[in-house]
């Protein structure tokens, strides 16, 4: 597809995928200190998918998300310093130090949950949607899953739901082509695309490229709009890879599941180098301002860090409170 | 005056006397609006709110509990049925993992007011994998609440409170329940969540039952009664959290703990209940407890077998008996009815 966004636009997906790559970069930089005590899963390289819907979704609208959800999560406009604190397992935390990286909510700006089971907010997202659709609002729920939640059960339970009753549901699959260290060859057929297996549920389709954000804004700007006109749910697979071992800070690819070759054919691909180099090509944003840009999120990040480092722990007695609301 | 009616209508005013009360509870699950409307518990609903608010579903046990969850969290207050508990296993990961943690594991932050309406039943050769009482699981999983409602009168109160808590409950009906009758007032009345109900008083020995052993158990009382035993009985009603308190304070009176349960006997809800009243009533006891439930195998099919796998008034006599190193009578149990084994009365017969 070849796109243009207007430098306002071209800006917000800019900053969106450098500020995530900086707190990615900056968790895995720390992490040895072991301060960070919970499993953490990063999405360096993936950082184009989380800034083109983010920018393209409404503040009211929903988000669910998985257990690599920090990019989903910051895109959607979700607290930076109550992730962190969260991730140190702070009183000041989003969850209040109970759940940790896999675990985030913002409620305040639609982002209501990230789980850590493959699947799980698969039907949550749906049943969003599904509220959405009996309080008759024009609202939309995305569900952000991976290439492997497309194996669940779940998955084809909740997309036949959607399809059934035309619910506002944009499922927003980032297929980065491994489940953990279990390459797509081993879990799917050879010749499938996703997108397309899902279009014959009765779900509209699409895919494109989710290292060029770009791409990632045209297509899902066509996608919400298509919900928005009551056209109910929508799919989008992105192509894109992890850069990082699946869980934790490191590279991996010395280990024998992937190649470096591969890795360094993807990380050619960089989303924030490739965005970075056409803005430059057609000088929609002045150089100075991208390097005031990355002072910003320097400073915004280490702020956050400093945060989540002097909050307090939870106090012992919050072991049981919040079992049940209210 | 007394207003008696079956439990299945108690359970169907229930449903539409919230669906009155708040446009935003909606009821889904198979059969729903189908001719038969899960025993008559659903009857009427999608003809009085519509097809958007009470609707049959795809057979997607699991996705339609996330999707329960999901509307759950912006506002809706659904209500699931499932004419089988086994059925409902499917969807353990979205109860267990989502339902059950929401409102812990993202502080408090939201929480998750969902009812499942789950059947369990016995006889009629249900057989290994259409009767199964599997509360015990509901009742270890911290973050649910698990009622399982004995007449006519809790199961109205006790749904409509399971419906307007902030929070996930598990509805456990009994089959063998549907059609026994009670008093039951009209209109909008509550039954708390966490308490048993105490249904007789004696000083001799304290009877702990739930769902339809509590039946049974009424029955076995009138024998003991005429035997010179008297009895505390207390139905639990809620599985999750269990009443301690009613228990403990009946314990203490009484010296003697016998525990029913509809479940396979190891694990338990009986189990806990005696492993906490002998750790902190362990001096107070005159006798060890007593525990009565089902042996642990599936259920069998064949009426060869199911006479006795089941347990009956009888049962409780004679381990009664065992506890009071007495020899009881079981000639003084009236029967719940004259029928075969594998029926609960005359108006069943068959298939479910």
């Amino acid at each position: 597809m070849t796109n243009t966004v207007d430098a306002e636009t071209a800006k917000s997906l800019l900053f969106c995928m450098k500020r995530v790559r900086a707190v990615e970069e900056t968790i895995a930089a720390r992490y040895p200190e072991g301060k960070m005590r919970c499993p953490t899963h990063l999405c360096t390289g993936q950082e184009a998918v989380s800034a083109g819907v983010g920018a393209l979704l409404r503040k009211d609208d929903f988000v669910v998300s998985t257990h690599r959800a920090h990019g989903h999560y910051l895109a959607k406009g979700g607290d930076l310093r109550r992730m962190m604190a969260e991730i140190y397992g702070k009183a000041t935390g989003c969850s209040s130090g109970k759940g940790g990286s896999m675990h985030l909510v913002d409620k305040s700006v639609g982002f209501m949950g990230s789980t850590s089971i493959v699947g799980g907010t698969i039907p949550v997202g749906t049943g969003i949607g599904f509220s959405i659709s009996l309080h008759g609002t024009d609202q939309i729920s995305c569900v952000f899953l991976g290439d492997g939640a497309v194996e669940e059960g779940v998955f084809y339970e909740s997309v036949n739901f959607a399809a059934l009753k035309n619910l506002p549901v944009l499922y927003l699959c980032e297929n980065n082509f491994y489940s953990v260290y279990s390459p797509l060859s081993v879990r799917q057929p050879a010749g499938r695309n996703i997108f397309e297996m899902v279009r014959s549920i009765g779900v509209r389709s699409d895919s494109g490229d989710g290292n060029d954000v770009m791409d990632v804004y045209a297509r899902t700007d066509r996608a919400i709009r298509s919900i928005r006109g009551g056209a109910g749910p929508y799919f989008l697979e992105f192509a894109t890879y992890r850069w990082r071992e699946h869980c934790g800070p490191h590279f991996d690819n010395d280990i024998g599941y992937r190649t470096e070759e591969e890795y360094l054919r993807w990380k050619d691909r960089d989303p924030i180098v490739l965005f970075e180099a056409a803005i430059k090509k057609e000088s929609t944003i002045p150089a100075d301002e991208i390097a005031q840009m990355d002072s910003a999120i320097a400073r915004e990040v280490a702020d956050a860090f400093h945060f989540a480092e002097t909050s307090p722990f939870p106090s012992p007695a919050e072991i049981s409170t919040n079992l049940y609301g209210k | 005056m007394a207003r008696i009616i079956p439990f299945w209508k108690a359970v169907n005013e229930a449903l539409s006397i919230a669906m009155e009360l708040d446009k935003n509870v909606v009821t889904f699950g198979l059969g729903t609006d189908d001719p038969k409307r899960v025993f008559g518990t659903t009857a009427g609903l999608t003809e009085k709110f519509g097809s958007r608010r009470a609707f049959d579903m795809p057979t997607s046990e699991n996705a339609m509990t996330g999707v329960a969850i999901g509307a759950s969290l912006n506002g809706i207050r659904p209500v699931m049925s499932h004419q089988r508990l086994d059925f409902f296993l499917l969807a353990m990961d979205q109860l267990v993992n989502n339902a059950a943690k929401w409102s812990y594991m993202f502080g408090g932050k939201m929480s998750v007011p969902i009812t499942i309406r789950l059947i369990v039943g016995r006889g009629w050769g249900q057989g290994p994998q259409h009767s199964q009482n599997l509360q015990s699981w509901f009742a270890h999983v911290p973050g649910l609440k698990a009622v399982m409602p004995t007449t006519a009168y809790d199961a109205k109160g006790l749904l409509l409170s399971a419906i307007f808590d902030d929070n996930p409950v598990v509805f456990l009906e009994h089959r063998w329940l549907h059609n026994m009758e009670g008093d039951v007032p009209a209109g909008d009345y509550r039954v708390p969540l966490d308490k048993a109900n105490v249904l007789a008083a004696g000083a001799d020995l304290t009877i702990v039952s739930l769902s339809y052993m509590t039946v049974e158990a009424l029955h076995a009382l009138e024998a003991l009664q005429q035997q010179g035993i008297h009895c505390d009985l207390i139905d639990l009603r809620s599985i999750n959290p269990i009443d301690w308190e009613t228990i403990f304070r009946s314990v203490k009176k009484t010296g003697r703990i016998l525990v029913l349960d509809t479940a396979n006997e190891t694990l338990s809800v009986a189990s806990e209940i005696i492993a906490k009243v002998s750790m902190e009533l362990f001096g107070d006891l005159k006798c060890s407890p007593g525990r009565i439930a089902l042996p642990d195998y599936p259920t069998p099919t064949s009426p060869a077998l199911s006479g006795r796998y089941y347990k009956w008034a009888e049962d409780i006599v004679l381990e009664t008996g065992k506890m009071f190193g007495r020899a009881l009578e079981t000639g003084f149990i009236k029967k719940q009815h004259k029928g075969p084994h594998d029926v609960p009365g005359d108006w069943f017969k068959g298939p479910f």
